[in-house]
C-alpha cells in the first residue's frame, strides 16, 4: 500500500464537478438540437439558440473538459512523480474556484455577456478568473514536478506540461480587450487581424484542450488498464514534438476563402496536412500497444473504450486535414458537416477517453472494483451508437447543404433558394436529436455506475475505518 | 544529452514554449505587424452610436452562431449574396463577426437589401415571412429602450466619434431600432454601386412570351407567394413595398410595359435606380440569380392577372 497520502479527495471532487457540468452541457446540447428544427423551443431572452449554443460549448469544453483535465492531471501527476501534490490546500481552493467560475460563466452567457470569439466568449472579469485558475494549476504542476521522486518524466507529463504552457499563451493573447464597463469589452484586435488571432486560438483550443491533455490520459491509462507497455518510446517522442510544433501553424484553415491574406491560408493548409503524421504517431502507438493481446477488446472493457477512443481520434485527424483543403472546404465550410466532425471528436474521442479514465480512477481511489462491468458495456454501446448517428447524419446533410448552395440551373440561375436548402436539413436534425438522446442515456448509465462505485467504496472505507 | 530534458521539467517547459512560439510568431504575431493585415476601404466609416448599439445586441444574442458575415469568392456564393468580401471592409469590427456556421444566410451584404420595415417585421416574426424558418423571434427587442450612457461608454472605449445629439437621439430608440440600423450598414462600404450590383439585364425589346398563359399564371402565383407577398401583399395590394395593382409604377402615375416589370424583378432597385425617368427609393431585392427567366415572366403574367389585364 501507499506509504504517503495522495489527494484523492480533490481528484474525486474534480471528477464529480466535471460530470456535473457535463450533464448541464449535454442537456443544453439536446435543447439546442431541438431548437434547430422546432423554433418554439426558444424562450426569450435567456434561452434562445444564439445564447444557449454558447452555454453548450462552454460548459462542455471548460466544465466537462477542463474540469476533467484538472482532476485527472492531478491524479496522473501524483502517480508519475510518486509524491502528493506540493500544494494540496491550493488544489482544494482550485476546485472551489473552478466551480464558482464555471457557474458564473454559465450565468453570464445566459445573460448574453459574450465577446463573440468562439471558445473565448467569456467577458473580461471571468477571463481574469480563468487566468488565476490556470496559474494555480501551473504552480501545482510545476511545483510537484520539481519536487518529484521519480527522475524520468513519463510521456503523459510531457503532454501536461505542453498543455499548461500553450493554453496560457493562447488564452491571454486572444482575450486581450478594452473594457467598456464591467460586463462588456471590445477585442483589442479588429477585422482580418482579429480573425487571424481568433482562429490561431480557436484551433489550438482544440489542440491543447481536446487533444494534448486527452493524449496524456491515453498514454497513462492505456498501459495501466491493459498491463501492456507503450509500444514505442521513440515514436512517442517524435509524435509529441512534431505535434506541438505543427499545431500552432494551422489556425487559418478555419478561414479558407475569407479575406485573410492567401499566404497565411496556404501556409496553414500545408501544416494542416502535415498534422496527420504526429496525430497518427499516437494512434499507431495505441494500436500496437494492444496488438499483442487483441482479445482484451473482448475481455477488458477499458481496453475497448481506449482503443475506440483513439480510433475516433485517428479518423478525426484524417478528416480534419481533409477539411482544410480548399476544394473540400468550399463544399463543407459553414455547413452541418463541421458539427459532424466536432462531435466525432468530442463524443467519440474526448468523452470516451475521459469517461474511461474516470472508470479507472474511481475504483482505484477506493481500492475496489467498478460497480458493474455490464453497465459500463451498456454505456459504451449507447454512446457509440448515439455518436455515430450524430456524426453520420450531419455529414450527409452537410454535403447535401454544400451541394445545394452551389447548384445552378442550365441557364446559370441558382437552383435552390436558401429556404429550400434549409428545410432539407430538418429530418437530419431530428435524427441528430435522437442520436443525442441515445448518447445521453449512455451517459446516464455511466453516471449511475460511477455513483454506485463511490457508494460501494465509501461503505468499504467506513468499514475498514471501524476496523471490521 | 537530448534525453536529459525528460528529467528537467523547467527546461522542458521552456523548450516546449519555444517550439510553440515559432508557429505563433510566423502565422500570428508577424502578420499583425504587417500593413496588409490592417486595410481600410475609403468609404468605410466607424459605426454610429445607434449602429454600435445594434452590433452590441448582435453580439449579445449570438446571431453569429447562425449567420456568417463574409462572402467567399466563389461563383454561386457571389450570385446568392453579392460581391465577395474585401479585407478593408472590417477595419472597425472589434472583433470580426464572420461566424463559422450558416444555419441562416450570410449577412455580409444585408445592408440596403430590404427596407427597414421588412426587418422590423422579420425580427418580430420570422415565420410570418418564411413559415419554415428556424430563426428565433426577437419581438421583445421592441420593448427595450436603449441606454445612452452605456452606449457612450462603448463609443469611448472604441474611440468612435459621436456628438451629443447622436446620444440624445438614442433615448427614444429601442433595441429593435438599433439592430435594424446595424443590419442596414453591414457591407455598404464597398466603393462603387456597380461592385454591389449583381449581373444586370435590360430586356429592351422583349415582350412577355407567357402572357395570359394559365399555367404560367398558376406558377407565377406560387412564386409570388413564396417571394413577393411579404412586401407587396397577398394580392399585390402593397404593404412594405408599393401596390402592384394600382395605376402607378415607381411612385409615378401611369403603368409601364411588361419588360419594365421584368427588369425591376430581375435587377431589383436601389436608391437612385432610374427607370423611364422614374426614381426608385430602394428596397426591392434582385431576383435575377434565383429565378429563371420563364419564372420571372410567369410572375409578370400573374401580376397582370391581378390587375385584371
Ligand atoms: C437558429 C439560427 C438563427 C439565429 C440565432 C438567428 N437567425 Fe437570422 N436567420 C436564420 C434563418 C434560418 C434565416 C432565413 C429564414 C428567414 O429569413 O427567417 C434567417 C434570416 C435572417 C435575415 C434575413 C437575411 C436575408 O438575406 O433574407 C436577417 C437580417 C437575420 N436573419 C438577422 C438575424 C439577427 C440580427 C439575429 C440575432 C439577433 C439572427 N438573425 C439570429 C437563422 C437564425
Ligand atoms: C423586401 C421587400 C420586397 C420584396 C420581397 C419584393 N419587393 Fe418588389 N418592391 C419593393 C419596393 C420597396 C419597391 C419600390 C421600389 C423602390 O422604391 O426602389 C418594389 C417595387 C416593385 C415593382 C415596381 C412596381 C411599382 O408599382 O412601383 C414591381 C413590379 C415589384 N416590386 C415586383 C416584385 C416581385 C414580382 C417580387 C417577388 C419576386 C417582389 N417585388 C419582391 C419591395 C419588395
Ligand atoms: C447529447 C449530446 C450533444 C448534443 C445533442 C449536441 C448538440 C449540439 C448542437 C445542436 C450544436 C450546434 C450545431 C450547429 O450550430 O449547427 C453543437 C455544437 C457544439 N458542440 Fe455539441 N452536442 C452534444 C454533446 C457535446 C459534447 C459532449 C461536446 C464536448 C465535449 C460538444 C461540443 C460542441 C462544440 C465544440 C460545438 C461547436 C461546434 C462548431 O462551432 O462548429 N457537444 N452541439
Ligand atoms: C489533425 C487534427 C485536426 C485537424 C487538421 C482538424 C481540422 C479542422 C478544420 C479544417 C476545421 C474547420 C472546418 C470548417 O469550418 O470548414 C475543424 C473544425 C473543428 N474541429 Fe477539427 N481537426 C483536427 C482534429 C480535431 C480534434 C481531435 C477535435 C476534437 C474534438 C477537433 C474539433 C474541432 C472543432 C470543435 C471544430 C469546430 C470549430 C468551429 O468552427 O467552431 N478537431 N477542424
Amino acid at each position: 500500500m501507499n506509504t504517503y497520502h495522495y489527494d484523492n479527495q480533490t481528484v474525486k471532487s474534480f471528477i464529480i464537478s466535471s460530470i456535473f457540468w457535463g450533464v448541464v452541457g449535454i442537456v443544453v446540447g439536446l435543447w439546442i438540437s431541438i431548437q434547430m428544427w422546432a423554433p418554439s423551443w426558444n424562450v426569450a431572452p435567456f434561452f434562445t439558440f444564439g445564447r444557449l449554443r454558447v452555454v453548450h460549448t462552454n460548459s462542455l469544453a471548460f466544465g466537462l473538459g477542463v474540469g476533467a483535465i484538472f482532476g485527472i492531471s492531478y491524479y496522473i501527476l501524483m502517480r508519475l512523480t510518486k509524491r502528493p501534490l506540493l500544494f494540496p490546500r491550493l488544489a482544494r481552493f482550485h476546485l472551489y474556484l473552478f466551480n464558482a467560475a464555471i457557474a458564473l460563466a454559465a450565468l453570464s452567457l445566459f445573460a448574453g455577456m459574450n465577446q463573440s470569439l468562439e471558445y473565448a466568449e467569456l467577458e473580461w472579469p471571468l477571463d481574469i478568473g480563468v487566468v488565476i485558475l490556470w496559474v494555480i494549476f501551473a504552480v501545482n504542476v510545476f511545483g510537484t514536478l520539481v519536487k518529484r521522486k521519480e527522475e524520468q518524466m513519463y510521456i503523459s507529463l510531457w503532454y501536461i506540461i505542453a498543455t499548461v504552457v500553450a493554453v496560457a499563451v493562447l488564452y491571454i493573447v486572444n482575450n486581450l480587450s478594452v473594457p467598456a464597463g464591467l460586463f462588456k469589452s471590445y477585442s483589442m484586435f479588429a477585422g482580418v487581424n482579429s480573425a487571424n488571432v481568433q482562429w490561431w486560438y480557436g484551433h489550438n483550443a482544440v489542440g491543447f484542450v481536446f487533444t494534448t491533455p486527452i493524449l496524456a490520459m491515453f498514454y497513462y491509462f492505456l498501459p495501466k488498464s491493459t498491463g501492456l507497455p507503450i509500444y514505442s518510446h521513440r515514436l512517442s517522442i517524435v509524435a509529441f514534438w512534431s505535434l506541438v510544433f505543427a499545431y500552432l501553424w494551422t489556425g487559418a484553415h478555419h478561414l479558407v476563402y475569407t479575406p485573410l491574406p492567401d499566404w497565411i491560408q496556404t501556409l496553414a493548409i500545408v501544416f494542416t496536412i502535415f498534422l496527420i503524421a504526429p496525430s497518427w504517431g499516437s494512434v499507431i502507438n495505441g494500436f500496437y500497444t494492444v496488438a499483442p493481446e487483441w482479445e482484451q477488446m473482448r475481455t477488458n472493457y477499458l481496453t475497448k473504450f481506449f482503443i475506440l477512443g483513439i480510433t475516433f481520434y485517428g479518423l478525426q485527424t484524417v478528416q480534419g486535414p481533409t477539411q482544410g483543403l480548399r476544394v473540400v472546404s468550399q463544399l463543407i465550410h459553414y455547413t452541418d458537416w463541421v458539427p459532424g466532425h466536432v462531435h466525432m471528436g468530442t463524443l467519440g474521442w474526448v468523452t470516451m477517453t475521459v469517461t474511461a479514465s474516470m472508470y479507472y480512477i474511481i475504483p482505484k481511489i477506493y481500492d475496489t472494483e467498478i460497480y458493474s462491468v455490464k453497465v459500463a458495456n451498456t454505456h459504451f454501446y449507447l454512446v457509440l451508437v448515439g455518436q455515430l448517428i450524430f456524426s453520420i447524419t450531419m455529414w450527409i446533410t452537410g454535403i447535401q447543404q454544400g451541394a445545394l448552395w452551389k447548384a445552378v440551373n442550365p441557364d446559370g440561375t441558382l437552383q435552390y433558394s436558401f429556404m429550400e436548402g434549409l428545410i432539407k436539413n430538418y429530418p437530419f436534425w431530428q435524427m441528430r436529436t435522437a442520436g443525442g438522446v441515445i448518447f445521453t442515456i449512455g451517459m446516464l448509465y455511466f453516471i449511475y455506475n460511477i455513483f454506485m462505485t463511490i457508494r460501494k467504496g465509501s461503505a468499504l472505507e467506513a468499514s475498514t475505518a471501524k476496523g471490521v | 544529452m537530448a534525453g536529459e530534458i525528460y528529467k528537467k521539467p523547467v527546461m522542458f517547459a521552456i523548450i516546449s514554449a519555444a517550439v510553440i512560439l515559432i508557429g505563433t510568431i510566423v502565422t500570428m504575431f508577424a502578420p499583425m505587424m504587417m500593413s496588409h493585415m490592417h486595410p481600410k476601404l475609403e468609404n468605410l466609416q466607424p459605426f454610429t452610436a445607434l449602429q454600435l448599439a445594434g452590433r452590441d445586441i448582435y453580439q449579445r444574442e449570438g446571431c453569429n452562431n447562425c449567420h456568417t458575415q463574409t462572402v467567399r469568392p466563389l461563383r454561386t456564393e457571389v450570385m446568392r449574396y453579392g460581391e465577395y468580401s474585401k479585407a478593408g471592409e472590417y477595419a472597425y469590427d472589434f472583433p470580426f463577426l464572420w461566424g463559422s456556421k450558416r444555419t441562416g444566410p450570410d449577412l455580409a451584404r444585408i445592408g440596403g437589401k430590404y427596407p427597414d420595415a421588412w426587418h422590423y417585421r422579420h425580427f418580430e416574426d420570422p415565420r410570418g415571412f418564411y413559415p419554415k424558418s428556424n430563426m428565433p423571434s426577437y419581438e421583445w427587442l421592441k420593448d427595450r429602450m436603449l441606454d445612452a450612457e452605456d452606449i457612450q461608454r462603448h463609443m469611448d472605449a472604441l474611440n468612435f466619434p459621436y456628438t451629443s445629439e447622436n446620444l440624445a437621439e438614442l433615448s427614444e430608440k429601442t433595441e429593435m431600432d438599433a439592430i435594424v440600423a446595424y443590419m442596414q450598414v453591414i457591407g455598404t462600404s464597398i466603393s462603387s454601386k456597380a461592385d454591389k450590383q449583381k449581373k444586370r439585364v435590360d430586356m429592351e425589346e422583349m415582350t412577355n412570351p407567357l402572357a395570359k398563359d394559365p399555367e404560367a399564371i398558376a406558377l407565377g402565383k406560387e412564386l409570388f407567394e413564396e417571394n413577393c407577398s411579404m412586401c407587396h401583399g397577398d394580392n399585390g395590394e402593397g404593404d412594405i413595398g408599393p401596390s402592384l395593382i394600382d395605376d402607378m409604377f415607381l411612385y409615378a402615375k401611369g403603368d409601364l410595359a411588361d419588360k419594365h416589370y421584368f427588369n425591376i424583378i430581375y435587377n431589383g432597385a436601389d436608391e437612385g435606380t432610374v427607370m423611364e425617368g422614374r426614381a426608385a427609393k430602394g428596397g426591392m431585392p434582385p431576383y435575377g440569380e434565383e429565378l429563371q427567366k420563364d419564372e420571372i415572366w410567369s410572375i409578370v403574367s400573374f401580376i397582370r392577372s391581378l390587375q385584371g389585364k
